[in-house]
């Protein structure tokens, strides 16, 4: 083997950015507190403490979905969506207080219609009581954000076994890949229950209570997995250019490539299911929550929406020597990541003020410190620990993969 | 000989090539290299299965076949496109459910059908002719077993090619079996027995 950077350090010029962003991040919030309306305020920060969280989270359902697939390819690199997965013990407590502040503190029915006393009376919200009410979702709330959190550390102390020579041989090699198979398929099943189901319509399909699709929770996970996958593909390519994971070369960009490729695809095909149904049907209670997106103030940032994370990507990655290439995967994948943070912005601020949209200096100062807080803290975890699995049984797999 | 056949004779462009058989991919690909650097022209590689990377090793070019593919996908979505509107909105529009008669999303499913379906028989059909394979018509087989478990590297010579130089060159190099073979390298229609057998006395005549 020979010698490679094994150990990251992070570079001075990372940390300015990092806490650059978060400063201003930190202003974006002190301001707002004080010059934006209170639902604006609160809605803004919800939808983008959900959505950061959520594509750190993806990076942990790439690394376990690539384990039961027994994928080898992503061992070179696998270090990166671990690292970026670390983000949820971060990010999901910070989104855990904003919903818990939402639901109980402010009781904010104006956001979450269920809170109201009028709900009780509802004849369709009597209905779903029993799922939306302040008991259950602070519990699944709790259980989802822990369990990602918990399975997900898990996932990841396994991975430091293969720094360590005792991994060498048949023998250790199995027992760490069954391990790894189990906890891979608890956190993927337990991801299936929540971000593939459960979460998005307790925590964002629940602001529109009368509404229902039920696209929603799919269209929210591929939403959150592609961007997840243009996060690591983001990661991957600055480390290649500090000089970093020699193994990691143009054939793993390439199948990176074609997971942001596929699912932008997969993204539209249910954006589409979702919107032709009710517009076929043309059901006023399944319309209202199309109607001022489409036809209202939302429009211009709804078909927005579209062109970014369909008609781009689609047009932009569909050749592979777009895939095999450093610079336009690091465009497309900035553009992806905007593009769903825009789709996320008008699934939640769109039902929260119907009748204004404007993606303000707010909008952007919020989402600033996020990414400065992705940059410092996952530029921290990746220094914390050898950037390859030395030891790891599929690492001669990476390495010599061939798309 | 019947008149067809005769035409077809005159038709064949019949060229010798030396054909190494190899056992294992192993020393397949030395030997591909070897060959190369040697300067002899590889006419193609016969494998049981697709082996990885012997395109490469082998020098072909990137396919074309994806562009051809987009291309057909757009005639499918105009197709599509094209006609349905022209149908629906100026040749027989018809009221469905008090929808406009330009009812885009509505369509979309059978563009969406309609793109894939040109795509996909387009690139099939690009995919036969290229590899110069359809129903009843024949190519040569330089060695049957390539279809089982034996790697067969198919050379073409010219005039100026030293062909016993040649079979040894390839038996140093891992070849189990070296032949000599006037064949057809093309596609024609007819049947094996007869046209081969034609072949085989034509070339004893020259």
């Amino acid at each position: 083997m020979a010698s490679i950077r094994e150990q990251f350090e992070i570079p001075a010029k990372m940390k300015t950015w990092a806490y650059g962003l978060i400063g201003a991040g930190v202003l974006a919030f002190i301001l707002g507190l004080f010059t934006k309306e209170h639902n604006e305020f609160i809605g803004t920060i919800m939808y983008n403490s959900l959505y950061w969280m959520l594509i750190c989270n993806a990076s942990m359902f790439f690394i376990c979905a690539t384990t039961l697939a027994m994928g080898g390819w992503q061992v070179a690199f696998r270090r990166v969506p671990e690292a970026i997965s670390k983000m949820v013990l971060i990010f999901g407590p910070i989104a855990f207080l904003v919903l818990i502040y939402i639901v109980f503190v402010d009781h904010n029915h104006h956001i979450y219609h269920w809170l109201s006393d009028e709900a009780k009376e509802d004849p369709i919200l009597k209905g779903k009581l029993g799922f939306l009410n302040p008991v259950f979702f602070l519990v699944w709330t709790v259980l989802a954000i822990g369990l990602w959190a918990l399975l997900g550390a898990r996932m990841r102390k396994l991975s430091a076994e293969a720094d360590d020579a005792a991994l060498r041989g048949e023998e250790p090699g199995k027992s760490f890949i069954w391990r790894n198979t189990v906890t891979a398929s608890l956190f993927i099943v337990w991801f299936a229950l929540t971000v593939g189901s459960t979460v998005p319509w307790l925590w964002m399909m629940s602001i529109d209570a009368h509404w229902y699709s039920t696209m929603y929770s799919w269209y929210t996970f591929a939403s959150s997995f592609v961007s997840g996958m243009s996060l690591i593909a983001l990661f991957v390519i600055y480390l290649k250019n500090k000089g970093y994971l020699e193994y990691t070369n143009q054939e793993h960009l390439h199948d990176i490539g074609k997971f942001m490729f596929a699912f932008s695809i997969f993204w539209t095909y249910l954006w589409f299911s979702q919107y032709m149904l009710i517009w076929y049907a043309n059901i006023p209670e399944e319309t209202v929550y199309f109607k001022h997106r489409v036809q209202g103030p939302y429009k211009g940032i709804f078909f927005l929406n579209l062109i970014i994370n369909f008609v781009c990507p689609i047009l932009i990655l569909m050749t592979r020597s777009a895939k095999r290439n450093y610079t336009l995967i690091t465009f497309m994948a900035v553009m992806i990541i905007f593009g769903h943070w825009i789709d996320f912005y008008q699934m939640i601020m769109g039902s929260i003020r119907k009748d204004d949209a404007a993606l303000s200096w707010f909008d952007f100062g919020i989402a600033a410190f996020f990414i400065g807080m992705i940059i410092l803290f996952t530029g921290k975890a990746l220094a914390s620990r050898p950037l390859v699995p030395k030891y790891h049984p599929f690492l001669k797999e990476s390495i010599i993969h061939h798309t | 000989m019947a008149f067809g056949q005769k035409f077809k004779l005159i038709n064949m462009a019949k060229k010798t090539f030396v054909v190494g058989c190899f056992d294992d991919e192993e020393v397949l690909f030395p030997a591909v290299k070897k060959t190369r650097l040697a300067g002899y022209k590889i006419h193609d590689i016969y494998t049981p299965f697709p082996v990885h990377g012997l395109d490469h090793a082998m020098g072909l070019r990137e396919t074309s076949l994806h562009t051809a593919g987009f291309i057909y996908a757009l005639c499918g979505t105009s197709t599509a496109l094209g006609s349905i509107s022209w149908i629906l909105t100026k040749d027989w529009p018809l009221n469905f459910g008090g929808k406009p008669h330009f009812a885009l999303p509505a369509w979309i499913p059978i563009t969406f059908e309609l793109t894939v379906l040109f795509s996909a028989v387009g690139m099939v059909l690009s995919f036969c002719y290229l590899c110069q394979m359809a129903p009843f018509v024949k190519k040569h087989h330089f060695h049957e077993r390539a279809t089982d478990d034996l790697f067969v590297m198919v050379i073409e010579t010219t005039g100026k090619t030293n062909i016993d130089e040649l079979k040894g060159f390839l038996s140093n190099n891992g070849a189990k079996e070296v032949n000599v073979q006037v064949a057809e390298p093309g596609w024609w229609l007819g049947r094996y027995d007869k046209d081969q057998e034609l072949i085989r006395e034509q070339v004893e005549v020259a």
